[in-house]
């Protein structure tokens, strides 16, 4: 099962509402996936130069200010740090392979789950509306979102297992499906030095457009080429710096419905999770093609990603496929 | 009925128990927000409007009524009906009217993958186009489709007959285009006619079954 949904605002006056609107998108996912939740938001960019780390810890009570007051004199650099529930945003100026490799060695139990000019990434076990308001999030202002409510197949029911699942800068993926050549393509991608965190079968997914990635080939490009390479079911969801990009595999038979007005663009497993949207009953709804890549996000996205917004000749649906 | 204010068991429990003989038969369901399975497993013949958007399974196994969805409608509408009529006025998703024994599902816009799959008798029209493995191992019933099919139509088809009016991206295994005759045209004619759709029955083609894989054949042997 799992359910995800992506939300991404078009009219800067809905804004201040981004987390508002997206809770009961991802509470109404909670039916296809109970066991675990996360999200992908994107707000307040930090300066250049600067990079934000989304961090977690088992431990709720951790020491966050002990790592950035001991990062600050290591690496003599200044850094803050912001706890929110068993995670942190920890922001830098710092080298970035210098900062990974250093909280690596500070202590191994300190999960590094996103980072990137804009992006926090939260994720836990439990139930998605429990999980959405421990971070606080329905308060949340910021242009898009994605998130994924979990029904564990593949791996065990852990924070690490949950997605999203970070790919790149400010890049991140959520997955409902399941893939049948993730071990085999999960050593061949540790041999070619990519590092994992769970057994979790989309964690490879993100993994594999990391690599693709670090090599500097498009997300359009990684993300067909993702159509050759990664066998099984899947629709992903990839959250990027200014909107959010859908890909199903050419099968197609892992649901997905995508909405649009005026003011917003949404998908999600399920109508259901679209239809509390101001406007949703006017919408334009369609569903997304198999193996066809939908991008959305300013001009430098479109530009970067080259996906037409897809036309309305065929297969338009509502509830999810 | 407000499905939000009644909820969705309360909804179907009412509709599937009235009696054959009531003379309630006029209903109308306001706010599916996308909810799954309205109106399903009614046996009586009402005539149920759904103003809205619905989710997935709507209108499953369906005798005698009439159901219309003002909207569009999630994966397996009509699934397994077996008899009425279902109606939707915009787009479905997969696998609409799959496993159908009976009864008339309309389509006005067009319906994603799968559409028809395993149909056993249902009459299924789609106003606009399908998806990929349409009709796949589709054994009685007719699919008529005024857009375009897309990959692998009638993959592994039994004997239902297929009429589509556009391109067919490709046949699926053991599906052919075959003759139309009069009596094929007049009765993609009548289908045409039934579901308040204006189109020249003239303009399609038919594809069945080639009939190459009922039967073991000793040169496949090998496939085994």
């Amino acid at each position: 099962m799992c359910g995800i949904a992506g939300l991404y605002i078009k009219n800067p006056d809905l804004y201040p509402k981004l987390g508002e609107l997206f809770k009961p998108m991802l509470v109404a996912m909670t039916s296809r996936g109970p066991d675990s939740a996360g999200v992908a938001i994107y707000r307040d960019p930090v300066a250049d130069g600067h990079t934000k780390y989304s961090l977690a810890h088992n431990d709720v009570a951790y020491d966050w200010s002990g790592l950035s007051t001991t990062l600050n004199q290591q690496l003599k650099t200044t850094s803050t740090i912001t706890q929110r529930d068993t995670h942190a945003l920890l922001v830098t100026d710092a080298d970035e392979s210098f900062v990974k490799h250093w909280l690596q060695e500070y202590d191994n139990e300190v999960r590094l789950v996103g980072s990137g000019q804009s992006v926090e990434i939260y994720k836990e076990t439990g139930l998605p509306e429990d999980v959405y308001n421990r971070f606080g999030l329905a308060s949340a202002a910021g242009q898009h979102m994605i998130g994924h409510t979990r029904m564990a197949t593949e791996s065990a029911v852990t924070t690490a297992g949950s997605h999203p699942f970070a790919t790149g800068a400010d890049l991140c993926l959520v997955h409902n499906g399941s893939l049948s050549n993730h071990n085999r393509l999960r050593e061949e991608l540790i041999r070619k030095g990519v590092s994992f965190s769970s057994e979790n079968d989309s964690e490879v997914a993100a993994a594999y457009l990391t690599w693709k990635l670090r090599q500097a080939i498009p997300l359009k490009q990684a993300l067909e080429d993702a159509l050759v390479d990664l066998d099984g079911f899947f629709t992903f969801c990839i959250g990027t710096s200014d909107g959010f990009a859908v890909l199903r595999d050419p099968i197609a038979c892992k649901h997905a419905v995508m909405a649009e007005t005026d003011d917003w663009v949404a998908m999600a497993t399920e109508f259901r999770a679209i239809a509390t949207l101001p406007g949703a009953d006017s919408a334009r709804i369609w569903e997304p093609k198999p193996a066809t890549v939908y991008a959305w996000g300013n001009e430098s996205v479109s530009e970067h990603m080259s996906a037409p917004i897809p036309n309305d000749s065929a297969g338009h649906v509502a509830g999810g496929a | 009925m407000d499905l939000q204010a009644v909820g969705l068991r309360a909804v179907n429990k009412k509709l599937q128990s009235m009696d054959p003989n009531t003379n309630e038969r006029e209903w109308i369901i306001e706010n599916p927000m996308g909810g799954h399975a309205i109106a399903c497993g009614l046996t009586v013949p009402l005539s149920v409007t759904i103003n809205g958007h619905v989710g997935f399974y709507c209108a499953g196994m369906n005798q005698e009524a009439c159901v219309t969805v003002e909207g569009h409608a999630g994966v397996g509408v009509a699934e397994n009906m077996m008899s009425g009529l279902v109606r939707i006025k915009g787009n479905a998703s997969q696998s609409a009217g799959a496993t159908g024994h009976g009864g008339f599902l309309v389509i006005e816009g067009d319906a994603s993958s799968r559409c028809g799959i395993s149909m056993k008798g249902i009459d299924i029209v789609v106003g606009g186009s399908v998806g990929h493995m349409s009709g796949f191992m589709a054994q009685l019933g007719h699919m008529v489709i005024c857009g375009d099919a897309g990959e692998a139509l009638g993959d592994s088809i039994y004997e239902a007959k297929l009429f589509v009016a556009g391109s067919v991206e490709s046949l699926g295994a053991d599906c052919i285009e075959k003759e139309m005759s009069s009596e094929h045209l007049s009765t993609l004619a009548a289908l045409l006619e039934k579901a308040e759709l204006n189109k020249d029955a003239a303009t399609f083609r038919r594809y069945g079954s080639a009939r190459t894989l009922y039967n073991f054949d000793i040169d496949h042997a090998d496939a085994y």
